[in-house]
């Protein structure tokens, strides 16, 4: 069981006690319990972390380079400023893609203008220019390139747009895309999630001749918005789409390619899933090309069910139809799969806390397993994330936003969940304190966890991490006599 | 031989900084005092006076060559002038690109690791109009400048301007040290100027150094790329360098920290003077034909 309300309300009294008066105050607004029949979870969200607390947020450049634009894999993505941004974020997040890279695709590899003392003095336009020019040389089969900007950028006011501009007219209709996703922009990654999506507006859709690739409708056309193929989700998604009798034109962005993403507004529904870092675009399709989208959840199979037919229900009835036989196909797995762990699972309690959309979406999979989350959290939300995950927590749930290091410690102390799923900051100390830890933003280099085939990986997983051995072989060395 | 001493010249842009303060050296140097001009406009025009020359090859536009600032040598960038004054211009890129705050940083710590600063009494720093942000404000921290010498005018934006650098100055004098020298008016002939730099000198908390007199010599001796003091040694002009130099070098140590006032409180004193009149509602945001109905 969770807390009650109650004793919800005095847990974060007491953790609010170790701060100063102006910090706990201000913190107070993010921590909270669900209530049943309230319309978000009573939160505060979106605003910036305080000084002093350890935050387990990123910046507007992981928000568009680590996470938009970075999977685009027949891209070049130049980390346009000094070496640390770039090289801190080499090789992605684990964002599968198909292809020769080096050759065709280039997602692991990691470009950087490198800027020196000279480059922000007289500003880097120049170097830009000169790192365009060898990327043509030197990967001629690249499709586009993008500048994805580190904070100097912004502070010396370089004028990438200029430089994107010329390029792209010297390189004949090559896609050069300018990112202003300045670290300092915002107070998280999330708004480097909507720079990077107005960038794929202003510089993909409204330059590209809608005729450019030779494309032929059909009515069952769909884009996936949103995943990012970590460990293959995207993959273990497109299947099920692909089985329903839907065509998927494009994956945003695991996976993907710039032609994809010029194809999209012809499709004839986006389905979203991170709803957090790509709901802009979404409503952009919308109101330009009258392409409805509808949110979706492919973790766990009553959450897959439900959204099979959320999908279904926007084609005719052979989808419809197809999309029971999908379901049908796969109950067999799903009920072996939960056979096999959900005995072992049972009850088990799970504090979480990630980005995007996995606070609330990943709820139902540990469900089906007969395990409850206690307690969630976005690193970035907004409040209509919140509104969200009223749909998914039950009454009584802790809720912290931007949870700081000493909090979220705290938390877990007292609650003491059999589970906690966070990232790869949170897993040591969590795991020193001898509980079990899932490293939930890239799998724990697991995965995929999308879908049918993800959910029995999920299942796993989670098996492994709770019931493992270890947990019985550790003990204090200052405890002898135990 | 006395310590160092570092001192700088700010304000406005246009007001004559460079002028006054390579006269003010040469007249230092004059007395026998041993000097480097440290240029930290990106204009590169602080020291032309001195080296008789349009502009020096500058610390950055050498280390853009070579590299980096590392592949420098001090020879390089330090050019001897007028009674061995040493010259050295920080640089900076081109109008509209780059950072020109940085580089005045990368120039200073450039100087002082290689030496620049060796067997001389005096280093000044010629600095661009306002204090924009913190790269012109390099002078001004870490112990760089010990006395800020403000040249101002009897214009509202000139004593704006000079309320600005106090506050600059403000900012770090208590973690580094500096002090706000004085004022130093160039006079342009406004109404009641004399008196006007004294009561913000007052303000200020600090005192008018020197009320220097316009002279169209100095327009002469700039059309010859030399200052007043090596144009015409005997002139009356002259001799007001030598006596603002004379004060600069007997005000060691006794720099303030200046007490800058609100903008309300500029317009005020301003008012006191009469050079403006009290604020007339009626009249903001009318055009001229508007009022002449």
């Amino acid at each position: 069981m969770s807390l009650t309300v109650d004793e919800n309300k005095a847990l974060i009294e007491e953790v609010l006690k170790a701060y100063p008066e102006k910090t706990a105050k201000k913190r107070a607004k993010h921590l909270g319990t669900f209530e049943d029949g309230k319309p978000d979870c009573g939160v505060k969200s979106n605003i910036k972390s305080l000084p002093g607390v350890m935050t387990i947020r990123g910046c507007a450049y992981a928000g568009s380079k680590g996470v938009v634009w970075g999977p685009i894999k027949d891209m070049i993505h130049i980390s346009h400023g000094p070496v640390g941004c770039g090289q801190y974020s080499w090789a992605s997040r684990r964002n599968y893609y198909i292809g020769e890279t080096g050759i065709d695709t280039f997602g692991t590899m990691q470009f950087t203008s490198d800027f020196q003392e000279k480059d922000i003095v007289f500003g880097g336009d120049k170097k830009l220019e000169k790192i365009i020019d060898e990327i043509e040389v030197l990967f001629p089969l690249n499709k586009g390139i993008t500048v994805q900007s580190e904070c100097p950028i912004g502070l010396i006011g370089d004028d990438i747009e200029a430089v994107s501009k010329k390029k792209a007219k010297e390189y004949v209709g090559k896609t050069i895309v300018p990112v202003r996703c300045e670290g300092f922009r915002g107070v998280s990654q999330s708004l480097g999630h909507h720079i990077a999506n107005d960038a794929v507006r202003d510089w993909v859709f409204d330059k590209v001749d809608p005729n450019k690739n030779a494309f032929e409708s059909t009515p069952y056309d769909v884009a996936i918005i949103g995943d990012y193929n970590i460990g293959g989700d995207a993959w273990s998604s497109r299947i099920l789409l692909e089985e329903m009798g839907l065509r998927v034109i494009a994956q945003w962005s695991g996976d993907g390619t710039i032609a994809e993403l010029e194809n999209t507004p012809k499709a004839k529904l986006n389905v979203l899933h991170c709803y957090r870092s790509m709901n802009y675009i979404s409503r952009h399709m919308e109101e330009k090309y009258g392409i409805p989208w509808v949110e979706y959840n492919f973790f766990g199979p009553t959450m897959i069910e439900k959204s099979l037919r959320e999908i279904a229900s926007h084609f005719d009835d052979t989808i419809k139809a197809n999309t029971e036989k999908v379901i049908a196909k796969y109950r067999s797995m799903v009920d072996a799969v939960i056979a096999k762990y959900k005995s072992r699972l049972e009850g088990k309690k799970v504090m979480l806390f990630v980005g995007g959309l996995r606070p609330r979406h990943v709820i139902g999979a540990y469900e089906d397993l007969g395990m409850e989350v206690v307690g969630t959290g976005y690193e970035f939300g907004h409040n209509d994330d919140y509104q969200r995950t009223t749909h998914y927590v039950k009454d009584g749930t802790l809720i912290y936003d931007d949870v700081t290091g000493y909090e979220f410690e705290k938390f877990v102390e007292k609650v003491q969940p059999d589970l906690v799923g966070s990232g790869i900051k949170e897993k040591y100390v969590f795991q020193k304190m001898g509980v079990p830890f899932r490293q939930m933003h890239s799998w724990d280099y697991s995965g995929p966890y999308h879908g049918y085939d993800g959910f029995a990986i999920f299942a796993r997983d989670m098996d492994m991490a709770i019931n493992s051995p270890v947990w019985g072989l550790t003990k204090a060395p200052w405890k002898k006599a135990a | 031989m006395a310590a160092l001493r570092q001192i700088a010249f700010y304000g406005k842009g246009g007001i004559g900084k460079s002028t006054t303060s390579q006269n003010t050296l040469a007249a230092l140097a004059e007395m026998g005092q041993k000097i480097l001009i440290v240029g930290c406009d990106p204009k590169a025009d602080s020291t032309r006076l001195i080296l008789h020359a349009k502009a020096q090859d500058t610390v950055l536009s050498l280390a853009a060559e070579a590299g980096s600032v590392e592949d420098l040598e001090i020879e390089d960038v330090l050019k001897v002038g007028y009674r061995d004054i040493r010259c050295v211009e920080s640089g900076g890129p081109e109008p509209g690109v780059g950072c020109a705050g940085r580089g005045v940083i990368t120039s200073i710590n450039f100087l002082e690791e290689n030496g620049a600063y060796d067997g001389v009494d005096y280093v000044s720093y010629d600095v661009l109009g306002d204090v924009v942000c913190g790269g012109f404000a390099m002078p001004i921290r870490e112990n760089k400048a010990q006395e800020i010498y403000i040249v101002m005018s009897g214009e509202m934006m000139a004593m704006y301007a000079a309320n600005n650098i106090s506050k600059g100055i403000l900012k770090y004098a208590n973690s580094g040290g500096v002090r706000l020298g004085g004022l130093v008016c160039n006079e342009r002939q406004t109404d009641k100027e004399l008196e006007l730099a004294e009561a913000l000198a007052g303000k200020l908390g600090t005192k008018l150094i020197h009320f220097v007199p316009r002279d169209n010599i100095v327009q002469h001796a700039e059309l010859r790329r030399m200052t007043v003091i090596e144009y015409a040694p005997e002139s009356k002009q002259a001799a007001e360098y030598r006596t603002l130099a004379e004060k600069v070098h007997n005000n060691a140590g006794n720099g303030t920290i200046p007490t800058p006032i609100t903008m309300d409180e500029l317009e005020d004193l301003l008012m006191d003077f009469g050079i403006m009149k009290k604020e007339d509602e009626s009249v903001i945001g009318k055009t001229a034909a508007e009022l002449a109905a």
